[in-house]
């Protein structure tokens, strides 16, 4: 805010009694009653929902065949999360394979992008303008899914191993455009140009001066990365039907009609009389809520990040 | 010749970084681009690996695609398809825009952080998680919907069987899992707007609703027109787990859930139609990309620094 502002609002607000300095330009408490009402409701409403399986999972399942799904359950139950301990193999074996390709892909994703976007970013680079065509090209023209399909399984024969999962969602132009728009906006030809004076080469000016200083952007695409390899279903969809290979959400979708799946890879003998009284409901509840969580918890956190990455992803050079 | 060689020995280091990621593309991106030929052939795995199958396979010409266009599945998933990008772009935009304007007038900040914070939350939600949350709402026995209409003294409805509901919840999905990631792109825009425009209108007795009109909307306009043609590009294309995942792959719903994408990811794993579902695809690549670059052209002949390329 500038002077001009500043000084009226003195003038016109420095009415005695009033303690309060209020922006003259600012709308009515009125009208700002009812946005807050409008947008408070439609924010209730994105974390309503996660709040409605949380308590569903610590519903005692006979009640929730009773009365339904509610809010305010009148018997509340652990059951679903001992179940869970007891004969969970399936989900920790699933969480296993979700954090393995969580892990290597993101970490794969930052070398290759980080790589790419700068040698594109900068200008002595004879071949750039190629090269640049060469990657968003892809976001214009795709093969599609089905020769996507069999490049995976009959080229590569990756169907059903940990590959799968990882390289077709390893590298996009989306990620590539705004890692070199963060290159090019935050790291200083000088810096460089000095740099090549005192004889470092440019792979010593990528590794020691260029990645140091743009960690704000390697932290946003490895956000965007792990997001998208958690939530990754579609790929194992396709390519996996090992159980011992299914990630944490293609696990949610199977056991969306059948609850067999989960305890037929448990150690345990299971026997018809636990089948029968498996808490069905509220274990898949369970399972979507420890499947949200870690993201719940840790996204308000990263969240700069994110509005980092949308608004450089969305500036046009 | 010398000359070529003695460029790419003088850029090597930068080759050198761009390497694996060319090579990434070529594999995964350009690989499947030629791999459309198949939409055109009769696709048979031959022994001696992908380019044997895909050269020796048998030209058929059009008739994957004539295949295609002879059942009413063509017609729909491409009614639907449009259909509804069109109502979510346009939706998309009025809600973005709206929640930006408004959350930037709102008078307590630490209040619109909270609600800004709160609705990204479903944009970093799959889409199977955000069935089940659909699913406590619209199961049968349990949902809450049913209860309500039980309470209400209606009979239940089976949401999972009835398609003339799936359109709006759809589009209510889609609006509501990507309106804080909208909202977040116009924000930043507003927040960069020179304030002294406002002032200068506030002196001239500009009311609030004035200053929106005239100075915030005429300045977020370059971006809404960037971003809208960019999905524009997309029209062709769909959020595969909305349409698939969240109506739990019902059957009954298909006349209102069967999208392009879907219909291609069932024609691949259910029938296992390699040409039908590779054409399908081609039609969906070029016709997104003929539309691409007309929305392109409109803008570029309208107002030549809106364009996007």
């Amino acid at each position: 805010m500038n002077d001009l502002s500043k000084s009226m609002e003195r003038t016109v607000l420095s009415a005695p009694g009033k303690k309060k300095t209020r922006d003259i330009n600012a709308i009515s408490p009125l009208w700002n009653f009812i946005f807050n009402v409008g947008v408070c409701l439609f924010a209730l409403s994105c974390i309503f929902p996660f709040i409605f399986i949380i308590v569903i999972s610590f519903t005692d399942e006979k009640t929730l065949a009773l009365n339904g799904f509610s809010i305010l359950p009148e018997v509340l139950s652990l059951d679903a999360y001992r179940f869970l301990m007891r004969s969970g193999e399936q989900m920790v074996q699933s969480l296993g394979v979700t954090l393995a390709v969580t892990v290597i892909g993101t970490v794969l994703t930052l070398y290759l992008v980080s790589t790419y976007a700068y040698a594109i970013s900068r200008k002595n680079f004879d071949q750039r303008r190629f090269f640049s065509f060469l990657a968003f090209f892809t976001m214009l023209f795709s093969g599609g899914l089905v020769p996507g399909y069999i490049v995976v399984t009959q080229v590569l024969h990756l169907r059903d191993t940990l590959w799968a999962l990882i390289f077709p969602s390893i590298l996009n132009a989306f990620y590539i455009i705004v890692m070199r728009t963060f290159f090019t906006t935050t790291v200083p030809d000088a810096i460089i140009e000095s740099a090549k004076i005192d004889g470092a080469t440019e792979f010593g000016i990528y590794t020691r001066i260029v990645l140091p200083i743009s960690l704000p952007g390697i932290a946003t695409i490895g956000l965007f990365s792990t997001l998208g390899f958690w939530n990754d279903w579609f790929n194992a969809l396709l390519y996996i039907d090992n159980p011992n290979l299914i990630p944490l959400q293609t696990l949610l979708i199977r056991i969306q009609n059948n609850m067999d799946f989960i305890v037929q890879n448990s150690s345990q003998v299971v026997s018809y009389d636990i089948a029968a009284t498996l808490p069905t409901e509220t274990v898949r509840m369970a399972m979507v809520v420890l499947a949200t969580l870690p993201i719940a918890l840790a996204y308000p956190f990263f969240q700069k990040y994110f509005i980092q990455g949308l608004t450089i992803g969305s500036v046009k050079e | 010749m010398q000359g070529i060689l003695k460029k790419l020995i003088k850029n090597r280091a930068f080759l050198l970084l761009v390497l694996p990621g060319a090579a990434w593309f070529i594999i995964f991106a350009y690989l499947p681009m030629f791999g459309t030929i198949i939409a055109f052939k009769d696709f048979r795995i031959h022994p001696g690996g992908f380019f044997e199958s895909v050269l020796k396979s048998e030209w058929v010409g059009f008739k994957n695609f004539e295949f295609l266009f002879s059942t009413d599945d063509a017609y729909i998933i491409t009614r639907n398809t449009i259909l509804y990008n069109v109502g979510l772009i346009m939706l998309g935009l009025v809600l973005a825009v709206t929640l930006a304007i408004i959350m930037n007038e709102l008078l307590n900040k630490r209040l619109a952080k909270f609600y800004q914070t709160a609705m990204f939350m479903p944009y970093f939600l799959s889409w199977v998680i955000i069935s089940y949350f659909v699913f406590s709402f619209l199961n049968v026995e349990k949902g809450v919907f049913n209860q309500l209409l039980v309470f209400f003294g209606e009979d239940p409805v089976s949401w999972y069987s009835e398609t003339k509901f799936w359109p709006y919840f759809l589009i209510f999905l889609g609006l509501w899992k990507n309106a804080g990631y909208g909202s977040v792109v116009y924000l930043a825009a507003i927040a960069g707007i020179d304030r002294s425009y406002y002032e200068a209108a506030m002196i001239d007795g500009a009311t609030k609703w004035n200053q929106i009109r005239f100075i915030t909307l005429p300045m977020l306009k370059p971006l809404m027109i960037i971003l809208t043609v960019l999905a524009l590009g997309g029209i062709f294309r769909s959020d595969f787990g909305l349409f698939y995942q969240v109506p739990r792959d019902s059957g009954a719903l298909y006349p209102v859930t069967n999208v392009i994408d879907t219909f291609v990811y069932r024609g691949l794993t259910i029938m296992g139609d390699t040409g039908m579902s590779t054409a399908t695809g081609l039609y969906q690549s070029v016709v997104g990309l003929i539309l691409v670059l007309l929305a392109n052209y409109a803008v570029r002949k309208i107002e030549k620094d809106y364009a996007v390329f």
